[in-house]
């Protein structure tokens, strides 16, 4: 496995998705190769830092007319 | 409104709290799935439907029905994903009636790498494929500047990124909803998914490395 194959690879391995024989292999790379572990680890770190950013929101005025409706809900 | 305001990180209750706090109305409850949930609710409608208008009544459209149908949860999926695919019903039929063509039901993978070739050693070289020099290491970021601009640079991408993209990366990276489920919602193959997380994921590391350590993507 080259390292411009195991950097394509890299979501199927984080999901445990690859067919064990490949798995293997990307593992054995990973073990030898600087430049692929940097890469591994900086797509991780991009996935934490994505489920850091601060999410959009709905605007204030359908925010405040859902919570009216909330509120006003018929509850038996 | 402050006490509204999502905090990132913030544990939400278990469902079976979240779901009583829904049926009894309590409205302390609701504001946290408002705030927690409607960034990607809006991301997840506007990838079916034309407008961000529309996109936003579809989230509102899609909390009336739970108002309407909280009662008759029953808890065989968690309640995201149950909100979520409520969501997804409403969305493909706005966008029907918008005449819209769903884009997840044409999907072809592409196969362009997602870094750039010219970082690899070419076929004639010794080691063909491998690095030309490897990815520069990124800094920690301790500080709360740095945190805060690392969190701009993050949203910008995904702000460029294609809607399905943008839509998968949420789902996976930000709310953590597992594989299947999000082939389940978008009812997309395993295969779509991955590439559409993969490129996301690749997209936005291209741009913070571009942060860190001044590479072009």
């Amino acid at each position: 496995m080259t390292c411009a194959e195991l950097v394509e690879l890299v979501t199927a391995y984080l999901d445990g998705a690859l067919a064990p024989e490949t798995e293997q292999r990307f593992v054995e790379h990973l073990a030898l190769c600087d430049g692929c572990e940097i890469y591994v680890e900086q797509i991780r770190r991009t996935a934490a830092e994505v489920g850091r950013v601060e999410p959009e929101n709905l605007p204030e005025e359908t925010r405040d007319r859902l919570l009216d409706a909330f509120r006003s809900f018929p509850r038996g | 409104m402050l006490l509204y305001r999502r905090l990132v990180g913030v544990v939400l209750p278990t469902d079976d709290v979240l779901v009583a706090g829904l049926r009894t109305g309590d409205e302390e409850t609701f504001a946290c799935l408002l705030n927690g949930w409607s960034g990607s609710m809006l991301r997840l409608a506007r990838s079916f439907v034309s407008t961000s208008a529309s996109a936003e009544e579809v989230v509102q459209d899609t909390w009336l029905a739970v108002f309407e149908g909280i009662d008759r949860f029953e808890s065989r999926s968690s309640l995201r994903t149950w909100v979520y695919r409520i969501l997804v019903n409403i969305a493909r039929k706005r966008a029907t009636r918008e005449q819209r063509t769903v884009p997840w039901t044409s999907l072809a993978p592409d196969s362009e790498p997602t870094v750039d070739p010219q970082r690899f050693r070419g076929a004639d070289d010794q080691y063909p494929g491998g690095w030309r020099t490897f990815p520069d290491r990124w800094p920690t970021t301790e500080s709360e500047v740095l945190a805060h601009e690392v969190r701009s640079t993050v949203a910008a991408a995904i702000e460029g990124l294609p809607i399905r993209q943008q839509v998968v990366l949420t789902l996976r990276d930000i709310d953590g909803h597992a594989a299947e489920d999000v082939c389940a919602l978008l009812e997309i193959s395993m295969a779509n998914q991955r590439v559409l997380l993969h490129r996301a994921r690749a997209a936005v590391r291209g741009r913070l490395d571009h942060y860190f350590t001044g590479a072009d993507a």
